[in-house]
């Protein structure tokens, strides 16, 4: 039997139980075993990863397949991952929910991510997205003693119900017009068949499309994603603005990019009218936001968006800028989420903009880190965050989508009035009171790898191009 | 139509340009406070003197070789390549980047000495420093890149810096404000920017400018690709280079440290967009549309700031709008497609109006501590609280009024003859109404500088108290000053006009680069060539025009200092009206800034945030009813409304998809 697809997921799958264990064993108070554990099981997973890199190929009767497609995805999963779990335990300590199950979760949150980056059935894809959605569902709620905590676990699980349901039913339909879940049978079957797609088979298919993007938080099915992504552990949101739009990106390239799933409908259409709503909704939303972590969430519905624009234009250039964009972005939204939460000096309230005033002068290293991270989230050159857009829409131009290039350009010129506002409080306004901000190494170190990586993968823009060229061939 | 094949010629050095300044940003940056507040600037500015050395290599290596093949190569690196696409990291001196970076390193140097002193005892001088080698930095990136997108990363650098400049007395909210307005508003240029670019890379696959250029070239006039590209090109220059609609915000940066104004402000990034057009000049010459535009904002904006400039009584307000008035002639010239013309105009203006600033800067200085040592809390770039400033600052008056003479254009410095050449050639190219206007702002130039001159330095000093008056500036500032005035002198001299019996080697320096859109545009028409009579009455014209501004403004402010009230109170509401700069400020304010902060409150308030937002202002004392209503709200409200939204959603789109 041919393990190697799966490498990824059952190291993680196994480290998951070890460091349940180990975290058993380490005895009460002491977390930090759990930590090392899981950061020892990542970076296993990531070498792994990269070892047997695109050499899986398809496998259990072409229900997975290990190519460079899924091999890059789960680097991504990985990288923000073993960030996280890095910055995690500073969060956890002050909020009173310092515990071991925290990693095993965020293991096997992962666990489920690589699942969908990698199934090629569509019932593989969605055991991966719940096996996601039901880890995250508890980390949302983790810190148990805040009620807006409690309250996004439960938004999150209602909603992710609701549309799990659609989901499902997509498949149903899919299922019920073609008579298999697996992809390359599906797209026999499309093409063989005489008629343009249409009836039950485009109504599963358009649910399929919805289950996946309320993942992404795209508008409209975009509600819980300010509420829930304030209301979770700082870490947690991190990860879940990034890894998870990541993941469910991953299943909808891997579906909807069959040359055989156009047939007769007007997926773009509907997208583009998707986009625009996204990109702009996000934009004026973050406009008006005093809380950091707020405007992070709605940038992230913009940042959806644009992705969703490379997505869109459907060709080689278009998707492999969508994978260079998504490995950036993943270092520039968790970075600036780790800041979020060391400069948050009131505890778990308010993520108040104003707390950064006066950062350059009290802390110049973090403030220029952040910096970089605003620069980049606006997509000033030659930070990874520009080349991330400059792809994305070079392509749509190339496909013909001229306006919504348009559209997009024009509101990341209005983007820059909440990014730059991040930069102006931390060096031009004064502060009432100077309090030094708590050093917690290892969170610094991974805003130090963030802010370094956003600079190189700029300056040596191309040379992750190419691997996520490479690494789109098996599935265009 | 003939093409050459130019022959590049590899070189070693070209990334040392930018590397040293790069290095002393570098090393300021990192050495921090830790270091004396005076090796921060001798660093910065020994970085800024290797640079130039390098520059002047560069150029005389330039200068030996054929004309035809000037043209020297750097490339670092792969940037980035996809299929066919490709970019490198790479640099590209010909004669019009030779000459921008020795503008930019030569008379950055210069400034850099100055701030030494003018910055002297300011508690964030490294910082100061660390911004302004970090400019010089981006700023040699956008002249030197070989392709646009190389050249965009120092667009928007310069940007960043410029925005990080204005705002670097951060105490005064104002400054703060000023500098985020330059950089939003360039933002808005920049869509320009990134669209033309995007439209580039999809009709010619390339950013490279040799690769565009040659596919380009082959390609019939006025198709609408490269119309479009041109005039969002022209967009972005006109954030950059401060031009109508979009100069607003340079006004406002003056708000930065003299010598920033000066650098950049006056010199060098505010002219990028020029910079960026004469690059470009293959591409708008087969867009007539195009160069049609450039030629009409560059003329209306000469006019339009120089009459700005007429009411002004901030010194440094008056400079401003009168370099929103020269980067106009400067675009003047690139829309009759005298390009070369344009970009001497841009090295003349960069020594006289640098020297216009800092000699301002000068005379700042000394109100400042005389103000300080005085204890009198007026405003020290006031002109009606200074005059006869001739007797105390004596090198900063003869550097100022030589610069003066040079930008209204008399015989002899430097900007007559870039000024006259602007205006020879768009009297040659038969649009004569860009002509006229051209001359006629020229005339206001040469009045509101002289009026600047006179209420300045002439007359009676307006904040005597009898004993104390206001000193000069230390050496370090003075000898900058007199350089530069001995090269707003001279610095013309390369473009004597063949009329006056001078050899205009600018014009043949620049001929290889501007050669192509010459002969495109000389294939498009036909006419004859001018005589050399009408050059010289062309000539003086603005000879004459010139004469009557200075004429009028001593007429007004030395001999009849009483006319101008009397005309104030006569054209009452016109002069409020330009005193006010056509309250331009406020219709932007009503009309752009104001609608997109209610559309983004409407929608949080209506759609999203109420009652986070509500939660958060009610604060803490409320903290607990909050939740309790807001955990209510979960079980029966708020995720039944979201699902119920999300579900409409799914019916609209599953029927648009299917039906």
């Amino acid at each position: 039997m041919n393990l190697t697809p799966i490498l990824t997921p059952l190291i993680l799958g196994a480290g998951a139980i070890v460091v349940l264990l180990a975290d058993l064993l380490a005895g009460k108070g002491n977390k930090t075993v759990a930590q090392v554990v899981a950061l020892a099981v990542i970076v296993f997973a990531g070498i792994a990863t990269v070892a047997v890199w695109g050499r899986g190929g398809p496998a259990f009767y072409g229900q997975v397949s290990g190519d460079g497609f899924a091999s890059f995805f789960n680097l991504i999963f990985l990288l923000v991952a073993f960030l996280v779990v890095l910055t995690s335990p500073s969060y956890l300590k002050r909020s009173g929910s310092n515990y071991g199950e925290y990693y095993v979760l965020l293991l096997l949150a992962v666990l489920g991510m690589t699942f969908m980056a990698s199934g090629t059935d569509l019932l593989i894809i969605f055991l991966g997205l719940e096996t996601m959605s039901i880890s995250l569902y508890v980390l949302v709620g983790f810190h148990k003693q805040r009620p807006r905590s409690n309250e996004a676990a439960l938004k999150y699980l209602l909603l992710g119900a609701f549309f799990t349901g659609f989901l499902l039913y997509g498949i149903a339909l899919v299922y019920g017009s073609t008579g298999s879940t697996n992809l390359e049978a599906i797209a026999d079957y499309v093409k063989a068949a005489s008629t343009p797609l249409g009836g039950y088979m485009g109504i599963g298919l358009a649910l399929l499309l919805i289950g996946l993007i309320f993942k992404i938080a795209i508008v409209p099915f975009h509600f819980w994603s300010p509420d829930v992504y304030d209301g979770a552990p700082t870490p947690v949101t991190a990860f879940m603005s990034t890894a998870v739009k990541a993941a469910a990106f991953a299943a909808a390239m891997r579906i909807f990019y069959h040359p055989a799933m156009t047939l007769g409908i007007p997926w773009d259409k509907a997208l583009w009218v998707l986009a625009v709503l996204t990109i702009t909704v996000g934009n004026l939303a973050a406009l008006s936001q005093s809380s950091i972590k707020r405007m992070l969430a709605y940038s992230s519905i913009t940042h959806a968006g644009y992705l969703l624009v490379g997505f869109i234009a459907r060709n080689e250039l278009g998707a492999s800028g969508m994978l260079y964009y998504l490995f950036s972005y993943g270092f520039m939204n968790v970075g600036a989420f780790t800041i979020a939460y060391l400069v948050n000096r009131r505890g778990d309230g308010s993520y108040s903009l104003s707390d950064y005033a006066q950062l350059g002068a009290r802390n110049p290293v973090l403030a220029l880190l952040m910096s970089i991270f605003m620069l980049s989230l606006t997509g000033i050159p030659p930070l990874a965050g520009f080349f991330g857009k400059f792809y994305v829409f070079s392509a749509a131009v190339q496909a013909g989508y001229v306006w919504l290039v348009i559209i997009g350009v024009l509101n990341s010129v209005i983007s820059v009035f909440y990014y730059l506002r991040v930069m102006v409080i931390m060096y031009m306004r004064e502060a009432e009171d100077l309090k030094d901000l708590e050093r917690v190494p290892s969170v610094g170190f991974a805003a130090l790898v963030c802010g370094l990586a956003i600079v190189l993968l700029g300056l040596f823009s191309g040379s992750l191009l190419e691997v996520a060229r490479n690494s789109i061939l098996t599935i265009l | 139509m003939e093409h050459t094949t130019l022959i590049s010629t590899e070189s070693a050095i070209l990334f040392l340009i930018p590397a040293f300044p790069l290095l002393g940003m570098l090393l300021n940056g990192l050495l921090g406070k830790r270091q004396k507040e005076a090796t921060a600037g001798i660093l910065a500015s020994g970085m800024m003197f290797l640079s130039f050395l390098v520059s002047v290599t560069v150029f005389f290596q330039l200068l030996g070789m054929p004309a035809g093949n000037r043209s020297l190569t750097q490339t670092l690196y792969t940037w980035m390549a996809v299929g066919d696409f490709s970019i490198n990291v790479s640099f590209l001196i010909d004669p019009l980047s030779a000459v921008m970076i020795l503008v930019v390193t030569g008379v950055g140097f210069l400034i850099h000495v100055y701030s030494i002193g003018y910055m002297k005892g300011d508690r964030d001088v490294v910082r100061y420093f660390t911004y302004l080698n970090l400019f010089a930095f981006f700023m040699l990136i956008l002249v030197m890149a070989d392709n646009y997108l190389l050249s965009f990363v120092g667009w928007e650098g310069v940007g960043l810096c410029s925005y990080l400049l204005i705002g670097f007395w951060y105490e005064d909210m104002e400054k703060a404000i000023a500098g985020k307005k330059a950089f939003v508003v360039n933002r808005i240029g920049d869509f320009g920017f990134m669209l033309a670019m995007f439209l580039m890379f999809a009709t010619f696959g390339s950013l490279d400018f040799k690769t565009v250029f040659a596919q380009a070239a082959g390609s019939p006039v006025g198709t609408t690709a490269i119309t479009a590209i041109t005039l969002l090109l022209f967009l972005g220059a006109t954030g950059k280079s401060a031009q109508l609609p979009l100069y607003v915000w340079l006004p406002d940066a003056m708000a930065g440290p003299t010598p920033v104004s000066a650098l950049i402000h006056a010199a060098t990034m505010v002219t990028a967009g020029v910079y960026m057009v004469a690059r470009s000049n293959i591409l708008y010459s087969l867009a007539p549309v195009s160069l049609g535009v450039v030629a009409g904002i560059g003329a209306a904006t000469a006019l339009f700031a120089a009459t700005i400039g007429l009411a002004q009584y901030d010194i440094k307000k008056v400079l401003a709008y009168s370099t929103v008035s020269q980067l106009g002639y400067m675009f003047l010239a690139c829309g009759v497609g005298a390009f070369g013309a344009g970009i001497f105009h841009l090295m003349t203006h960069a020594f006289f109006k640098a020297l216009l600033f800092l000699g301002s800067g000068s005379v700042i200085h000394a109100m400042h501590h005389y103000y300080h040592q005085t204890g009198s809390h007026q405003d020290p770039q006031d002109m009606r609280n200074m005059g006869g400033l001739k007797k105390y600052l004596p090198t900063t008056y003869w550097t100022f009024a030589i610069a003066t003479l040079a930008i209204a254009g008399i015989p002899g410095f430097s900007g007559f003859f870039s000024k006259d050449e602007i205006l020879w050639k768009s009297f040659e190219s038969g649009k004569l109404i860009i002509w006229a206007i051209g001359a006629l702002a020229a005339g206001l130039t040469a009045f509101y500088m002289f009026r600047a001159v006179y209420l300045t330095f002439h007359g009676e000093f307006r904040s005597g108290n009898g004993h104390d008056h206001p000193h000069e500036s230390p050496k370090v500032m003075t000898v900058p000053l007199i350089i530069l005035a001995v090269l707003s002198v001279i610095g013309g001299w390369v473009g004597i006009p063949h009329v006056l019996g001078g050899g205009n080697q600018i014009e043949a320096w620049f001929e290889p680069v501007f050669a192509p859109a010459r002969q495109l545009a000389a294939a498009a028409e036909l006419g004859g060539e001018p005589g050399s009579g009408v050059e010289l009455s062309v000539m003086l014209i603005s000879i004459v025009v010139a004469l009557t501004g200075i004429g009028i403004a001593y007429l007004f402010y030395r001999s009849k200092p009483e006319i101008p009230a009397r005309v104030v109170a006569k054209a009452g509401a016109l002069h409020t009206l330009v005193y006010n700069k056509y309250y331009v400020d406020e219709i932007y304010e009503a009309g752009v800034v104001s609608p997109i902060q209610k559309t983004s409150d409407f929608f949080l308030w209506r759609f999203f945030d109420v009652k986070i937002v509500d939660g958060l202002v009610n604060g803490v004392a409320n903290w607990t009813a909050a939740i309790a209503t807001k955990v209510r709200k979960v079980q029966t409200g708020y995720v039944s409304n979201y699902a119920l939204i999300m579900a409409a959603g799914v019916v609209i789109i599953v029927a648009w998809l299917v039906w």
